[in-house]
């Protein structure tokens, strides 16, 4: 059986020591959002976290949902859990407290999504995707629509999905067939049938609001004629209590690779009646909202995975006694040595933990620049930070879940044979981990986003708001000796990523396709050197600490190791990554599809 | 009725505890701190009390560090009415503030703020003395139920049921008293987010140890602090006069 322990000590280490995350109560609305508010949250969202939805990570995925005639059963212990988690006011964490939210920042939420998601990833979709359904109807909705769903989905009773998929599209939305009629009043008739949409039917909420992609009759072709539209389980009476059921059901649900405690459906829409959210035609933008929030949401789902396989890899690698160390007998009371003396084990565990903090380090700063581009008074800064957000956003997302899967292997293959044995629970978070590289966009789509929309976005204006912060503190640093090595190793990387920036910008513009060849591997270029800065930062905070004499020596020491571990031995592949892309498209195009 | 309950911050009971070095105590920096689990049945109980009005107020105590503050958040979020820290920067775990200063230091709480019922955990998880409850007892000549697995209170009346080592006892006391917690008494409850930021505001006083006229020179020594030995593994024997003779001459226990 795994475990998992909140990580409170370096969520706080991030949190107060590197990002100084108590600048937030300098934003108004967030006036009362003190370093010991968040300490307690921290705490109190941890045990939920550990004590419920832990517990019934394994079994959920061992029993999976459970489908009878358009009724979709949780496995067992789902729905006190979800109990307990709404009545204890989670779901509106950072909801806007006009409807009764507790207007934390979104950086708190970001941190309960990671805790969330190392415990239970399945659980955290139902509440996940009301967020979403939260952000579009916040952002879009009127007045009238904000009053109707947004207490009810900040409370829990009700919860939210998004239904954009169809059996002919997923990334190519453009093209959805699903049609609205408008009736005489003011709201639609939905026909249509989406697939795969997760927690589209489920037993934890006395009503489900579907926020649904669909084209009017007077519709443009393509994305610019998608209109979004909220459309309820059960239409609500003007009093907020559930009445009839409208004409949406569920058709069935998947059986499938992982999250097995989430159900993911089949969603017939048969003249059901629903409303327009924005404008007519306007659907894509009010769907970016519900995904730009969704997509750092998606990243977090990675980092939980990295956190809580790395957990179990590590405790596993003490305890498992196997062979002599290469170097002498390193435990000579026992029959043999614990694996993690042996250099290849390291490699994993390492890598693992490198990952794990500096993707909390990269995704905690993305969700402290979401707040400053939402609140802060000076419109400048707000830009600045929104930039940021648009450009890390991608980044966090593919990043992240690919490393999710990477790592739960990595940490699995730290069990040896036991890692492929369902009991050790590790095999699941292979499992789980997959979906994130696939949904809300597929890595590869992110990736496109990057080089596409992000990279030529005012002439470079985004990119300047990481290249510019990082080459300040490389000029800030490097006559620091202390920092000197970590410094000149980021600095190179920097320097190689505006090499490929450049060539992208240069070659893509006359052939789009060069910039399509070289997305990915460009993606992965700018997440590593983005994680040395974030390690510059860390050993920058844990150096302030040693000298400072205060807290607990071998806490920082292993910062400073872990980054000269991320320098030396994970930032190289950076390099490789540059030289992939400047070999540009020839060799993906050249090959003709017949002669695969 | 008035309650007060101690509650002290001690390392959470999920981390792997590290000796320090210097074999002076535990390592305490950059790990997880938390309620002691038996004062956070305390406060459960109290505030369950005063949910059934049959309480008028909880007052959490806490005698500790400045950050000793974030406990009685804590017992705040969970319904406490208000704070006390006596704050001291001596250790609380080990070669610092004792149980006799602790239940001292109560007293003066207790004369002061007239309580008519002490609701604390039988023991910390740091150090295990499980002699505060006790010596409260002692110091104000009021009665003491300890090791409570249940409680019932009528009026000035109280059934307290004991768990000792033969079953249950169960004793009848009249108020003023002190109760100890078991770990049966209740399952304390999650905080929720509203009243995590409820007891933000609710009143929390900072007061000096000078203050009350106690004083935390330790009376013991601390030798020195080092892990239990490691477990050996097990072994089977073959017969019982293998058994007998291993439990002779090599454990040396008959
Ligand atoms: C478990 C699960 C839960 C899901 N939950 C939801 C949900 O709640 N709501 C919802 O609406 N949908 C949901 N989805 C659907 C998911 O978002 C889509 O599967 C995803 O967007 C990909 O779409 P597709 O499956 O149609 O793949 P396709 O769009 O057919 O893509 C196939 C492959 O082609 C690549 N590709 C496509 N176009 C390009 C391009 N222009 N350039 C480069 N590569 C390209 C893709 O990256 C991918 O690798 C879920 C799916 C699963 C499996």
């Amino acid at each position: 059986m795994p475990v998992y322990n909140p990580p409170s000590e370096n969520i706080k280490f991030i949190l107060h020591d590197v990002l100084n995350a108590s600048q937030l109560s300098e934003l108004p609305g967030y006036e009362e959002v003190s370093e010991d508010l968040m300490d307690q949250i921290l705490e109190e969202g941890g045990k939920i976290c550990s004590e419920v939805l832990f517990p019934i990570n394994l079994s959920g995925d061992q029993e999976g949902c459970h489908y009878e005639n358009g009724v979709v059963r949780t496995p067992e212990g789902f729905k006190e859990a979800y109990d307990t988690f709404a009545e204890g006011g989670w779901c509106g964490l950072s909801g806007d407290p006009e409807y009764g939210g507790m207007g934390m920042p979104v950086l708190m939420n970001t941190v309960m999504q990671e805790m969330i998601c190392s415990a239970n990833m399945s659980f955290g979709m139902y509440p996940g995707l009301s967020q979403g359904a939260y952000e579009a109807l916040h952002h879009f909705g009127t007045d009238e629509q904000k009053e109707l769903y947004l207490p009810k989905l900040i409370e829990g009773t009700w919860s939210g999905t998004m239904n954009l998929t169809e059996p002919h599209c997923g990334t190519d939305l453009g093209l959805i067939k699903t049609k609205a009629i408008p009736n005489d009043d003011d709201s639609f008739q939905i026909t249509g049938t989406k697939i795969f949409i997760s927690a589209g039917e489920h037993d934890l909420t006395e009503n489900i609001v579907h926020l649904v992609l669909a084209k009017l009759p007077d519709a443009p072709d393509g994305v610019k004629g998608i209109s979004l539209f909220v459309v309820p389980k059960f239409l609500p009476n003007d009093d907020g209590s559930v009445g009839e059921r409208n004409g949406v059901r569920c058709g069935s649900i998947e059986h499938k690779m992982g999250i097995h405690a989430n159900s993911t459906c089949v969603m017939n829409f048969d003249d059901a009646k629903g409303w327009l959210v924005g404008e007519p035609h306007k659907g894509l933008k009010a769907m970016f909202v519900m995904m730009n929030a969704a997509r750092l949401g998606v990243g977090m789902q990675g980092l939980g995975i990295c956190e809580v396989a790395y957990q179990n890899g590590l405790d596993y690698a003490k305890d498992r006694l196997q062979m002599r160390s290469l170097t002498g007998v390193k435990a000579p009371d026992k029959p043999a040595d614990p694996i993690i003396v042996h250099p290849d084990v390291r490699r994993m565990l390492l890598k693992a933990k490198a990952v794990t903090e500096g993707g909390r380090a990269l995704s905690y700063w993305t969700g402290l620049k979401l707040d400053i581009s939402q609140r802060h008074p000076d419109e400048t800064i707000r830009q600045e930070a929104d930039d940021l957000v648009a450009l890390l956003t991608p980044i966090v997302k593919a990043y992240l879940t690919d490393m999710g899967t990477e790592i739960a292997n990595e940490c699995l293959q730290c069990y040896g044979g036991h890692g492929y044995i369902a009991e050790w629970g590790m095999e699941q978070y292979v499992r789980d981990a997959r979906i994130a590289q696939i949904y809300e966009g597929t890595n590869g789509i992110q990736a496109l986003d990057l080089v596409g929309r992000k990279m030529g976005q005012g002439y470079g204006r985004l990119l300047r708001r990481f290249f510019h912060p990082a080459q300040q503190f490389i000029e800030d640093h490097q006559a620091d000796e202390n920092m000197q090595e970590f410094v000149f190793a980021f600095a190179k990387g920097l320097a190689k990523l505006q090499q490929s920036t450049a060539m992208i910008a240069q070659k893509g513009l006359k052939n789009p396709d060069e910039a399509g060849a070289a997305s990915s591997d460009y993606l992965r270029q700018f997440a590593l050197v983005a994680l040395a800065y974030m390690w510059c930062l860390m050993v920058k905070a844990a150096q302030a600490k040693l000298e400072s004499g205060e807290g607990d020596k071998e806490f920082y020491e292993s910062k400073i190791k872990t980054a000269r571990f991320f320098m030396q031995r994970m930032l190289p592949e950076a390099d490789g990554r540059f030289k992939m892309v400047l070999a540009g498209a020839g060799s993906l195009m050249d090959l003709d599809a017949d002669a695969f | 009725m008035k309650i007060l309950v101690p509650v002290k911050r001690v390392v959470d009971y999920n981390v792997k505890v590290r000796v320090k070095s210097d074999q002076t105590g535990v390592e305490l920096a950059n790990v997880k701190m938390s309620v002691n689990p038996f004062d956070e049945i305390a406060v459960e109980e109290a505030v369950r009390l005063k949910e059934a009005g049959k309480a008028d107020e909880v007052i959490a105590v806490s005698i500790g560090p400045e950050k000793a503050q974030e406990q009685l958040r804590t017992a705040m979020a969970i319904g406490a009415d208000r704070g006390i820290l006596v704050k001291t920067d001596d250790p609380i775990d080990l070669g610092g503030v004792e149980p006799l200063a602790v239940a001292k230091t109560l007293k003066a709480l207790v004369d002061k703020e007239s309580p008519d019922l002490v609701i604390m955990g039988k023991q910390s998880i740091d150090d295990d003395s499980n002699q505060t409850g006790q010596m409260l007892s002692a110091l104000l000549g009021w009665s003491q139920g300890t090791f409570a697995s249940e409680l019932e209170i009528d009026g000035d009346s109280i059934k307290v049921t004991r768990e000792v080592d033969g079953g249950l006892e169960t004793l009848e006391l009249k108020a003023p008293a002190i109760i100890t917690t078991d770990l049966r008494l209740n399952e304390p409850r999650y905080a929720k987010l509203p009243d995590i930021m409820k007891a933000k505001k609710k009143q929390l006083d900072i007061i000096e140890p000078s203050e009350l006229g106690v004083d935390y020179s330790p009376r013991l020594e601390i030798v020195k602090v080092s892990e239990p030995a490691k477990r050996e593994g097990g072994e089977k024997v073959e017969n019982v006069d293998e058994l007998i003779d291993k439990l002779k001459n090599e454990a040396k226990v008959i």
